[in-house]
């Protein structure tokens, strides 16, 4: 066991880990912030991405470790200081891109990292952003429509409104 | 309407704030005080011999409190089936012992033999390093043909076949049947594979046991879609628990599509090892678990042919199917390839004579049961691409094909020769709203055009049928089902006119929280805001059945509408005393009561209150308070029907299909939440595209899960899926639930592979290659490839 100290959202934080232990282990079982989740062991479903100092990280294939010093985020940070809805949530929630629920931090995550990069992606950027993330609930037509919307551009035509 | 929403309101919804914030509470989530963590040992190969399981070196690892085996649960039920077919001949099915972990024999890989219970989960993966397991493999059963041959070797030898049943159905109408196809003018015959697939919902399964020594109080928190009906199986059949000693807990559940209604060894292991250690106990599958250890779907083997008379009228179908089971039947699987299956085989058709058989068949393979659709998809699939068959050896439009033999809107109620009444639809509506939103007339101009930059397009048709709401308690019991399938509401009016509302039903990503609000709101008249939705614990709902069939709320949302009924009704006595009116007098409007011809009125708090504070209240005639409770058991299923059409484009050079769009018209009858309906289908289709396109669950000659991670196995990515065009404006009511519902969860996996290759077959016509009859799912690039190229 070591110790190992980051920042997550906003705060510093330490743990005595394990070489092997993962950081969806650490953020999950060690802090208590259950938002991020794991979803499969072959870093495929993406229900686990966080972003380690801003860049959109699947944190079940992470070490702990390695991320000593970093400044990780998470679903748990993403809302607006007021705790009312970023926009990327909002607009998760307004085109209805979450059934179950579980795959949507992952989504959340993967989508902010893409806007940050990418401030008003095309359809076809978008789901090939995605590409790393599974939802088996959406069909991914609200999911791509949301990121869409978030981005601030009109989705009033696209099917199905 | 409440202004935050009433019925047909696309409210948002209310549960997507917890989980848009990292505050979902899924089973994993729950941690308890002094847990232990198990670890399961799996058999790694199809078929063997047991012949012992060494566990000595393993429970002097580290931490480790036990490690168990089958002789623990000695003295303990195997997992139960809940439904029991009767053969052609009248036999009840064979039904062999499915112990929590494997006795003397391994099954399939998978299986489970040893599970190490210890402090922490590494140091119990670790130990399970060291249970020496000596196993003498035997050959694997896999085809399910060669399966029931007389000298195959036995999954269970106990039973002495692999043959679980052999079903007909409707068996008295054989020889009709026969005799019709002896008088047919053509007959259009199809072999097809409904390939097996493997639900993954995106969260893996999760059982966490706890025990209360004091009280001698079982707690079981599992990922399921139906607590109450864990508990009844696992109390009542394997562990002997009675309920009021058991509580189990679906707290927020990440999707099911079938596979978490099953009951699970490792639910009975945790809840037995809680008692055993006096500890809590937690398991939490892998990804690579589940794939070997969820209960997967489909997989079915089926010869089927249509007579037709010289006018093109269908008069006959008959089908052969066989239908895998697994190596032990899952809860409701022997249901699946016949009562949810043969009773769909008319589809939206007159055809005045069916004959079903199906040969369920035990394997070396993961059991098979329910997954989104169940039993319907694989009727459906085979009958629309039967009917797309024949339309091209007719030479006749597969539209027009359909159209002709459709049930006319003036017909219903239709009695089916498959024993089911549909009571309402209008399947040309349905068609000509697809050929609508799909621009179907403008189809041969984006064909020409995708011609020129050397791609095939083609446009498939399917129009389903599916029975949901499951069931009417006394039929499914005459078939065979060994649990009513009524749903459950209590709904508790609080002292300052707030509600909770306590369902059997359980969300696990169909949003109940907000549409079952929206349902009382409009009721009563208040806001939606002032009601809680509460599912998922059974130390606080009624007894109630779940999740599943499309039945969420045409039957539970029945038994809400019943009990806000009678809370409407006491409501009324109150007022009408409070206002010195007579009861018939009261109306009730906006969340307000009033007396007809009046300006006397009493607004919803000031009842409720007034039940609860009952100073002035006719005590002599009623009792205080204000909570009903109702039972719903529907007298009929609900028949949701729908045209989809699918537009591909092959690329003949590499063989990849690409779904260019997708139109579905469906009739749910009435719609509570139009924006929730959409995700429905739309997540629907998704699965159905899957299957068409991607998913397959493979095993090689030794019964080796090939298929076994999101590496091997293809779920469909945001790549692969166009938007689609969802409609639902074709409306005709069921007749015999309160909302006139009549379910939308399965539709889109129900209607879309058929339409998914019915266009890939009618692009390859299109290009002249009419020698490519059929192509069985997933329809895969290679697969593509190998048709054009031989």
């Amino acid at each position: 066991m070591a110790k190992v100290s980051m920042t997550v959202n906003g705060k510093s934080v330490s743990g005595e880990v394990e070489g092997r232990t993962l950081l969806s282990t650490f953020l999950r079982e060690g802090l208590g912030l259950t938002g991020t989740h794991v979803g499969c062991d072959t870093s495929q479903c993406g229900a686990c991405v966080v972003h380690i100092d801003g860049k959109a990280v699947k944190s079940c294939t992470t070490f702990a470790q390695d991320v000593a010093g970093a400044e990780v985020k998470t679903i748990e940070g993403m809302a607006n200081t007021d705790g009312s809805l970023s926009t990327i949530q909002q607009a998760f929630q307004d085109h209805h891109g979450l059934q179950c629920g579980f795959c949507t931090p992952g989504m959340v995550m993967s989508a902010a990292a893409l806007l940050a990069d990418n401030p008003k992606p095309t359809e076809a950027e978008v789901r090939h952003h995605l590409e790393g993330n599974i939802c088996r609930c959406t069909g991914y037509h609200n999911i791509v429509k949301a990121v869409l919307a978030a981005s601030g551009q009109d989705v009033g035509q696209i099917a199905a409104e | 309407m409440p202004k935050d929403g009433g019925i047909g309101a696309s409210t948002k919804r209310r549960e997507d704030v917890r989980f848009l914030t990292g505050k979902g509470r899924y089973t994993d989530d729950i941690n308890i005080r002094g847990q232990a963590h198990a670890w399961f040992v799996r058999s790694d190969v199809a078929h063997g011999t047991l012949n012992k399981v060494d566990v000595a070196a393993a429970e002097a690892m580290p931490g480790v409190l036990k490690v168990f085996t089958a002789a623990d649960f000695a003295g303990v039920g195997g997992i139960p089936c809940g439904w029991q077919v009767t053969d052609r001949f009248g036999k009840p099915m064979l039904e062999p012992k499915h112990p929590v972990l494997a006795e003397g024999k391994v099954r399939h890989v998978g299986d489970p033999i040893a599970v190490v219970v210890a402090e922490t989960l590494e140091q119990a993966r670790d130990a399970a390093e060291a249970v020496e397991v000596d196993i003498s493999e035997l050959t694997p059963v896999l085809d399910m043909k060669a399966a029931i041959a007389a000298d195959a070797p036995k999954v269970h030898e106990e039973i002495g076949s692999n043959l679980c049943y052999d079903w007909g159905f409707v068996e008295e109408n054989k020889a009709a049947v026969e005799e019709a196809f002896k008088n047919a003018a053509h007959v259009t015959t199809l072999e097809l594979v409904n390939n097996r697939l493997v639900a993954n919902p995106m969260e893996p399964r999760v059982a966490v046991g706890d025990f209360d020594s004091a009280g001698g109080m079982h707690t079981l928190y599992t990922t399921s879609q139906n607590p109450h009906v864990i508990r009844l199986l696992m109390g009542a059949f394997v562990l002997g628990i009675p309920e009021h000693k058991l509580r189990v807990v679906a707290p927020d559940v990440g999707g099911g599509f079938g596979s978490k209604i099953y009951h699970y060894a490792e639910e009975a292991f945790v809840t037995f090892a809680a008692k055993t250690l006096n500890r809590p106990v937690k398991w939490t599958s892998t990804r690579s678990e589940a794939f070997i250890s969820d209960a997967q779907g489909r997989d079915h083997v089926t010869k089927i042919e249509l007579a037709l008379d010289k006018d093109n009228n269908f008069t006959a179908l008959r089908t052969e199917t066989y239908a895998n089971m697994g190596a032990y039947l899952s809860t409701f699987a022997p249901s699946i390839p016949t009562w949810l299956h043969g009773t769909l085989m008319a589809g939206n058709y007159r055809t005045p004579l069916i004959y079903v058989n199906v040969k369920a068949v035990f394997t070396n393979t993961v059991p098979v049961d329910a997954y989104r659709g169940a039993g319907r998809p694989e009727a459906t699939f085979q009958l629309e691409r039967l009917v797309d068959k024949a339309a091209r050896e007719l030479g006749v439009s597969p539209v027009e094909l359909r159209r002709q033999n459709f049930i006319k809107p003036d017909q219903f109620p239709y009695q089916t020769p498959v024993a089911v009444v549909y009571d309402t639809g209008n399947y040309d509506a349905t068609m000509d709203k697809l050929l609508e939103i799909s621009d179907y007339a403008g189809f041969p101009a984006r064909a020409a055009e995708a011609k020129a930059r050397g791609k095939w397009r083609g446009f498939g048709v399917a129009h389903y049928i599916e029975a949901c709401g499951i069931a009417p308690s006394n039929l499914v019991g005459q078939l065979g089902a060994r649990a009513g399938l009524y749903e459950s509401a209590t709904v508790r009016v609080n002292a300052t006119g707030s509600l909770s509302v306590f369902t059997g039903s359980h969300s696990h990503g169909q949003g109940h929280e907000t549409s079952f609000a929206q349902v009382v709101a409009e009721m009563i008249g208040i806001d939606a805001g002032q009601i809680e939705i509460v599912h998922g614990d059974t130390s606080n709902t009624p007894m109630g059945m779940g999740t599943y069939g499309s039945r969420s709320l045409a039957v539970g949302g029945s038994a809400i509408v019943k009990a806000t009924n009678k809370i409407i009704n006491k409501a009324k006595k109150i007022a009408a005393h409070l206002l010195e009116a007579s009861e018939a007098d009261i109306e009730l409007k906006d969340g307000k009561f009033s007396v007809a011809g009046t300006d006397k009125s009493v607004d919803w708090s000031g009842v409720t209150l007034a039940a609860y504070v009952p100073h002035n209240y006719p005590l002599e005639s009623m009792e205080p308070g204000l909570e009903e409770t109702a039972f719903y058991d529907p007298s009929n299923f609900t028949y949701p029907s729908g045209g989809y059409g699918c537009e591909v484009e092959v690329d003949p050079e590499t063989g990849k299909v690409e779904i260019v769009a997708f139109s579905a018209a469906d009739d749910f009858g009435n719609i509570v939440n139009p924006m929730i309906v959409e995700g429905q289908v739309q997540g629907g289709l998704a699965q159905g595209i899957g299957q068409a396109l991607m998913e397959n669950c493979v095993f090689d000659e030794n019964g080796q899960l090939l298929s076994g991670s999101f590496m091997d196995y293809a779920m469909p990515r945001a790549e692969d899926v166009p938007f689609f065009k969802v409609d639902h404006s074709c409306v005709t009511p069921c007749t015999h639930n309160p909302l006139g519902v009549k379910g939308c969860g399965e539709a889109g996996a129900i209607g879309s592979p058929p339409a998914v290759v019915n266009a890939v077959i009618d692009a390859f016509h299109r290009a002249g290659r009419t020698d490519i009859t059929h192509i069985d799912m997933p329809v895969s690039p290679a697969r593509v490839w190998a048709a054009l190229n031989g």
